[in-house]
């Protein structure tokens, strides 16, 4: 076995040695990463920030505990944004932990535990009155078509079981013509997909999406033909997100990991590629 | 009654849904509002289904004292304590406010071990990407090239390179190159790939509704 | 030493180190430290802890999906809902309500759960019935608006793209004929129905090209969601749990 033929024959383990120290080693450091933000982020952005104080912004939370690194600081940048711009919440869940989730994003924001009046930045907050979260129910995208006929059938309860009728929040929220902007931060299927096809397209909802790396690329169409009104893809979306209002959260702080981990791959993908071609793979393949 | 009725509720079902999508009124819309309220509980019981159906193998294998009937057991033990805590002792409906036992065991047991579960495929991608990721022909080439613009260009590294160590021209920092790649060539294969989809979807409703896929009520 | 007793000192040295550190970090973050560590074990090797770990996971999720569809949905949506429409309709003398309706959806609901007994399994065919039904009839129609004519509709586009001061933007330009180039020929290369040759070939050649770019960039982005997720769980190792980090 010669040289090349070893290097294409790197025991696994030595990869994973690899990417835990490129992925954890920059937690430790702390070098300013300047972020640049996309179109699709700044777009979805102004939107949000078009919205005059008091509306009422439908925040989905589609997403697990699994996709929280890359979802959370979408949720904590959201929240706070609505918190600090006086912008109603009614936080929902396609998924059972999405709204488990927005309550710890909430908390983030916060900086304690969630209770029922709140004090922040000189402001009294009442849940009910200034956010609700509505927990989760099932049904996926026939859910979104009965929210396009009757939020209350829909959500009969919130997240606790407090009839939907004892929220003055949702006084006169029938449907989604009194929604003002919804913004889905989704894990995948059901999320922003549906959320486009039976929202969207269905009812004329605008629609702000935060997506999973995995899923963003596949929703790309939906911000070129309009039916997005921007995109938040993954954690450097989230990232950007946290840019453009003025927070430096975890999306932020975890870039430079992101980094390491991105060049560790690529060189990985080099050292394959090299060995492969060295040790004679295109001749191989010939023969 | 175990294929005509079936067929026949699935016919009546699927025609309602079409029909509203026209005709958003009554008494289309009662039915198809009647109907999305059983879809969601019927969801609800099809998942408790699952979990149910998950308990039943794990007994069976325990009793019978199968090979690794010990993790049988510990998965039991699992469903069993959050079924308890969940239902009884986490002040009922309001299960998941911030406190509960309930939470407890969700933030402490269920987040890490679903939360780390997806993670380590970050290892699995790193290891295949090295033994598979090959630039043998030019089709390869092609997805190795969108895959280095995006992976460098969608962090702040690929700028740092192209744009503070290399000072180049902004239309060719790697962030750029990224946002060409995710809103050119991406969207026009993406879409390519919806527009496939959203015909086949459309035919096998179809079939579906018609009677003529009728897979799903196979088999017993 | 005896070599049976090596992973007995490994165990006992595993708990002694987890009980100072729950003791001097916490309990519940030690715990959640504790199953990460199971589950990161299964990367040197399938073991016992990590095997342990996999099947509580498997356990504590069904418990949770089973707990919180009682609350959310078979409670919210469904005795509620049916004891307030006996509340309207026998205690107040409202007549009829539609939530009654919901009785139906639980006895379907009940239909699909005789699935576990195999001698009256095919029960469950009526509500799996109103589940293809519901999903076949909603996608007939929406499905296609939002993934076909709306696709269609938005690559149906002025080839020449115009910058804010209203000259021709060249690169802009390009880019929406290869967008359209693009989706058409990825549309020619999943027609099999033609003989992939000659010119039809040669446009499906370039729907495979774009095709490629676009798996690229979705390895791409694969790549950076599975490393976030790994960023996540090594932040709460060595910040949540050792404090190493603020």
């Amino acid at each position: 076995m010669n040289f090349w033929d070893k290097l294409m024959q790197i025991d696994r383990r030595v990869i994973f040695l690899f990417v835990v120290v490129a992925v954890t080693l920059p937690l430790f450091l702390d070098i300013p990463q300047k972020i640049i933000v996309s179109e699709e982020v700044e777009r979805g952005f102004r939107e949000l920030a078009d919205l005059q104080p008091g509306a009422k912004v439908l925040i989905p939370c589609d997403y697990d505990p699994p996709s929280a690194p890359e979802l959370q600081p979408m949720a904590v940048t959201a929240i706070k944004y609505c918190l600090d711009h006086n912008l109603r919440m009614i936080i929902m869940g396609l998924w059972p932990q999405g709204p488990q989730q927005a309550n710890a994003a909430f908390e983030t924001v916060l900086g304690h535990p969630v209770t029922d009046t709140i004090s922040y930045n000189g402001k009294t907050l009442i849940y009910g009155r200034d956010w609700v979260n509505l927990g989760f129910q099932a049904g996926a995208e026939l859910l979104i078509q009965r929210m396009g006929s009757s939020i209350p059938a829909a959500f009969p309860t919130d997240y606790r079981g407090t009839p939907i009728d004892d929220l003055p929040l949702m006084d006169g929220v029938q449907n989604f013509n009194n929604i003002d902007f919804v913004i889905n931060i989704s894990a995948g299927a059901p999320g922003i997909y549906e959320w486009v096809q039976f929202a969207v397209d269905r009812f004329g909802v605008k629609l702000f999406g935060g997506a999973t790396a995995v899923q963003a690329p596949l929703v790309y169409p939906y911000f070129e033909s309009g039916q997005l009104r921007g995109i938040m893809g993954g954690l450097k979306g989230a990232a950007e997100f946290e840019t453009l209002v003025g927070e430096k959260g975890k999306a932020t702080k975890f870039m430079l990991s992101q980094s390491f981990a991105h060049i560790i791959v690529i060189f990985f993908i080099v050292i394959g590629n090299v060995a492969y071609f060295a040790s004679g793979g295109k001749r191989k393949k010939s023969e | 009654m175990k294929r005509r009725i079936p067929l026949a509720i699935t016919a009546v079902v699927g025609i309602v849904y079409i029909f509203q999508y026209f005709v958003p009124h009554e008494p289309v819309s009662r039915f198809s509002d009647w109907f999305s309220d059983w879809f969601g509980i019927i969801t609800a019981f099809a998942i408790w289904l699952g979990a149910l159906n998950l308990m039943k193998l794990s007994l069976l294998k325990v009793s019978q004292r199968k090979k690794d009937w010990g993790y049988a057991l510990v998965t039991i033990i699992g469903f069993a304590t959050v079924m308890i805590v969940g239902l009884f002792f986490s002040r009922g409906a309001s299960f998941q406010e911030p406190g509960t036992n309930f939470m407890y065991l969700y933030d402490n047991v269920y987040n890490p071990l679903s939360s780390t579960m997806f993670a380590i495929l970050a290892f699995f991608v790193a290891s295949a990407s090295y033994r598979a990721f090959r630039a043998r022909n030019k089709e390869a080439t092609m997805l190795l090239l969108a895959a280095f613009f995006v992976m460098l260009g969608r962090v702040p590294v690929g700028d740092l390179i192209t744009r503070e160590w290399l000072s180049l021209p902004h239309w060719l920092w790697l962030s750029n190159w990224a946002d060409w790649v995710m809103n050119i060539p991406n969207t026009a294969g993406q879409r390519a790939i919806m527009i496939g989809i959203a015909l086949g979807i459309m035919s096998t409703s179809l079939r579906i509704i018609l009677g003529i896929e009728r897979t799903f009520i196979s088999g017993e | 030493m005896n070599k049976k007793v090596v992973p007995f000192i490994v165990i006992a040295l595993g708990i002694g180190l987890f009980a100072i550190l729950a003791a001097s970090r916490g309990f519940a973050v030690t715990l959640g430290a504790f199953f990460t560590i199971g589950i990161f074990s299964f990367l040197y090797k399938d073991n016992p802890y990590y095997k342990f770990s996999e099947a509580l996971f498997v356990g504590i999720s069904a418990g949770y999906w089973f707990v919180s569809l009682f609350w959310q949905q078979m409670y919210s949506k469904l005795f509620s809902q049916v004891a307030e429409a006996y509340q309207h309709t026998f205690v107040n003398g409202g007549g009829w309500d539609d939530r009654w309706m919901m009785l139906v959806g639980g006895v379907l609901g009940v239909m699909m759960l005789m699935r576990l007994f195999p001698k009256i399994g095919w029960i469950s065919r009526w509500p799996l019935a109103v589940i293809v039904g519901a999903t076949a009839g909603l996608y007939f129609i929406n499905y296609f608006v939002s993934n076909g004519i709306n696709q269609i509709g938005a690559t149906i586009a002025p080839l020449q793209q115009y910058g804010k001061d209203g000259s021709l933007d060249w690169w802009a330009s390009i880019s929406q004929f290869l967008l359209v180039v693009g989706t058409l020929s990825g549309l020619v290369y999943f027609y099999f129905s033609k003989e992939h040759k000659g010119a039809f070939g040669g446009v499906a050649k370039i729907g495979i090209w774009t095709l490629m770019l676009t798996f690229g960039a979705s390895f791409g982005y694969t790549v950076m969601s599975r490393m976030s997720l790994l960023i996540g769980r090594m932040d709460y190792l060595v910040s949540t749990w050792l404090g190493l980090v603020k």
